[in-house]
């Protein structure tokens, strides 16, 4: 049998060369009449360590990276076949520290199989949960899902379970199941991941997600910033119909669930489930006002589910491995594992799949191994663009939905970015205002002129006008939008700027009167 | 890279996209894209006839075209370069990156060579912070880039 060689396929790889080094490796192949078989597989979130190549010796898979197409040929000299000895290789992938000690539940699959496989998806425990859920009435594959804990991976962390409940009780003839893979959060990418490295788990959550509230038919919305998720996802999607995974029978039980591709246009305020919803009908991606609740009128005004990738792709190994598996990891409300995505400025970036509960301390200076500059840490934004920066003060706090909370931030997305000391905390406030001026929809007032308001005021602080009466005006404007808009992107912009402001004042003292040099 | 038809296709060329699509549930946003990626930009001649093909007011077409950023009224240049602006990158020294590469161009976000090869396009976020500061090439991506980098990228783009 052809030895396998896996060189990922993700966006992350490819992004440091991962094409160039299959390249590479196809011509060694040729070139010395080896037996072997390039498998383009997903990535293990090690990212540091892209583009990892690994070949399976007597059923352990050795990596070695990061590989460089100008190293490939000495890689074949020292005996990559047989698992050989060089400068790059790291031993035994699944023995590595960073993977080791995860717990890989929704991406268990994840840089393992080859993506676009069902057969390989199939051996690694796909489709599993799918099958328990065919025989089984809608109303306990609910219950399954709320018993599991399970809460909305996009940010919000309302519990998947009593979601689906509404919308399996909503009358309707036509129901959806959306899910929202417009992954706009800077320091995010594990939506991007799994469909570019399991996409058929996300096609089993979603077809899960329709026999368990009636819905038929399913989109999702990807960012158009995402083209090799959105190949993946179409190629899959194609093959999963062909299997008969998705289309007027699923998996043979009768039920219909047919799945459909849509592609973002740029604009992240999409990320917002409503403005989503528009979006998907042929609209404006302006936000709507609550209720009425998309469970109960959604797309097209039919009840509809809309659920992140991660909360979908979890729901498979529940169903599978039964709602207590999932539960009994993680702490106090916050049940499960989560897939943290450690970005920005540290020496081990990539995805950390884990029960709820590491101290953020934890997570910056163990696992991501501290900056990658060598300089100190000097604040973290854990939730993308509208989470809150923490200082080193606030290490001590557990990675939780609540925790997280109740020190004024938000895990949002899991996404987190590291910053060293060459931050400067007032221009990444200004930063989040002009974000939030760039990206409103502008339906509701506080996000449309507050966030511009916001940058002017944080631009009078920098040059040192009036800067005390300017930073109560900042922090009152933040107060205003904070409570006065009418979704997130308006509501949460103030926690990067008040806890930039809270946390790091020096950033945002008097600076020196800057003369005009008439 | 952008194609380019005569003006006089352009009514035509619409019509046969709003018809293939318009059965979607939802069409405009995949006719839209499909327009974008045919024309290179969304040209306004093309506005009314999806207005007529879907039934909808020239208002409410414009209204959608012009909200979201990926859609251009005007045509970019041969190869669009995105810089990612977001934290991950900012916190990788993307700020200075970007002002060198507006440097090294000669033109600022949005703007276009005076030779018409490379357009410069803010982005937020790649989904590549593990490897910042990134950038995206004609949809081809790139991690960890540097100003040699960029300048290799694009001299190569000009070949």
């Amino acid at each position: 049998m052809s030895v396998r060689i896996y060189i990922p396929r993700d966006a992350a790889a490819l992004a440091l060369g991962a094409d160039k080094v299959a390249d590479a490796v196809a011509k060694e192949i040729t070139d010395r009449g080896i037996d072997a078989v390039i498998v383009r597989n997903g990535s293990r979130g090690m990212h540091w360590l892209e583009p990892l190549v690994e070949v399976e010796v007597a059923g352990e898979r050795i990596g070695y990276g990061p590989i460089k197409a100008r190293d490939v040929a000495g890689l074949f000299d020292a005996g990559l076949m047989s698992g050989g000895d060089h400068r790059l290789c790291l031993g035994a992938v699944e023995e590595i520290a960073f993977l080791k000690r995860q717990t890989r539940l929704t991406f268990a699959r994840c840089g393992v199989i080859d993506p676009l496989s069902l057969a390989d998806y199939e051996a690694h425990g796909g489709l599993a949960g799918l099958r328990r859920a065919v025989a089984m009435q809608p109303v306990d594959i609910v219950k399954d899902v709320t018993d599991s804990g399970l809460r909305g991976r996009g940010g919000a962390g309302f519990p998947t379970g009593i979601k689906w409940k509404t919308v399996l009780d909503a009358p309707g003839a036509r129901k959806y199941i959306v899910c929202n893979a417009d992954e706009g959060d800077s320091g995010t990418f594990a939506d991007r991941m799994i469909m570019e490295g399991d996409p058929f788990v996300l096609i089993e959550g979603m077809a899960i997600a329709g026999l368990a509230t009636g819905a038929t038919k399913g989109f999702v919305y990807i960012r158009s910033e995402y083209p090799h998720a959105i190949a993946a996802m179409t190629e899959a999607v194609e093959i999963a119909g062909r299997a008969g995974v998705l289309g007027p029978s699923v998996l043979g039980s009768g039920k219909a669930f047919d799945i459909e591709i849509r592609t973002g246009a740029g604009a992240y305020v999409c990320g917002e489930e409503t403005a989503l919803l528009n979006s998907l009908e042929g609209k404006r991606g302006i936000v709507r006002a609550k209720p009425p609740l998309p469970a109960h009128k959604g797309l097209f005004d039919c009840p509809t589910v809309i659920n992140n990738v991660i909360s979908l792709a979890s729901v498979p190994v529940i169903m599978d491995k039964g709602a207590a598996h999932y539960r009994d990891f993680g702490m106090g409300r916050s049940r499960g594992t989560i897939p943290l995505q450690i970005a920005g400025n540290v020496k081990h970036p990539g995805l950390y799949e884990v029960a709820f509960g590491l101290t953020l301390g934890e997570i910056v200076d163990e696992i991501a191994g501290g900056t990658a500059s060598g300089q100190p840490v000097k604040a973290v934004q854990v939730g993308g663009p509208l989470g809150a920066y923490f200082p080193r003060a606030l290490f001590d706090t557990p990675f939780d939905y609540e925790a997280f909370a109740a020190k004024d931030g938000l895990i949002g997305h899991a996404g987190i970015v590291v910053f060293d000391d060459s931050a400067d905390m007032l221009k990444q406030a200004r930063f989040a205002m002009e974000f939030c001026a760039v990206e409103s929809c502008g339906k509701c007032t506080p996000c449309r002129i507050g966030s511009t308001r916001g940058v002017e005021t944080a631009d009078k602080i920098a040059s040192g006008i009036e800067p005390e009466k300017n930073r109560a005006l900042l922090a009152d404007l933040c107060n205003t939008m904070k409570f006065g808009s009418l979704c997130a992107l308006g509501g949460f912009t103030p926690y990067p700027v008040l806890s930039a402001m809270a946390h790091f004042p020096d950033d945002f003292a008097p600076g020196p009167m800057v003369e005009a040099a008439e | 890279m952008n194609i380019r038809v005569a003006n006089g296709d352009i009514s035509d060329q619409v019509r046969d996209i709003v018809d293939r699509l318009k059965t979607l549930e939802g069409p405009m946003l995949p006719i839209v894209h499909e327009i974008q990626d045919v024309f290179g930009y969304v040209p306004q001649e093309a506005l009314p006839v999806i207005a007529h093909g879907l039934n909808l007011s020239r208002a409410e077409v414009h209204g959608v075209v012009t909200f979201y950023h990926d859609y251009r009224n005007h045509p970019a240049g041969r190869h669009v370069l995105k810089l990612c602006r977001a934290e991950s990158c900012q916190s990788m020294g993307g700020d200075r990156l970007a002002e060198r590469v507006k440097a090294m161009l000669g033109i600022d976000w949005h703007g276009t060579t005076a030779d018409g090869a490379i357009t410069l396009e803010p982005v937020f976020c790649l989904g590549l912070c593990s490897c910042s500061p990134s950038a995206m090439l004609d949809g081809e991506v790139h991690g960890r880039v540097d100003v040699a980098d960029i300048e290799e990228m694009i001299a190569e783009a000009r070949r």
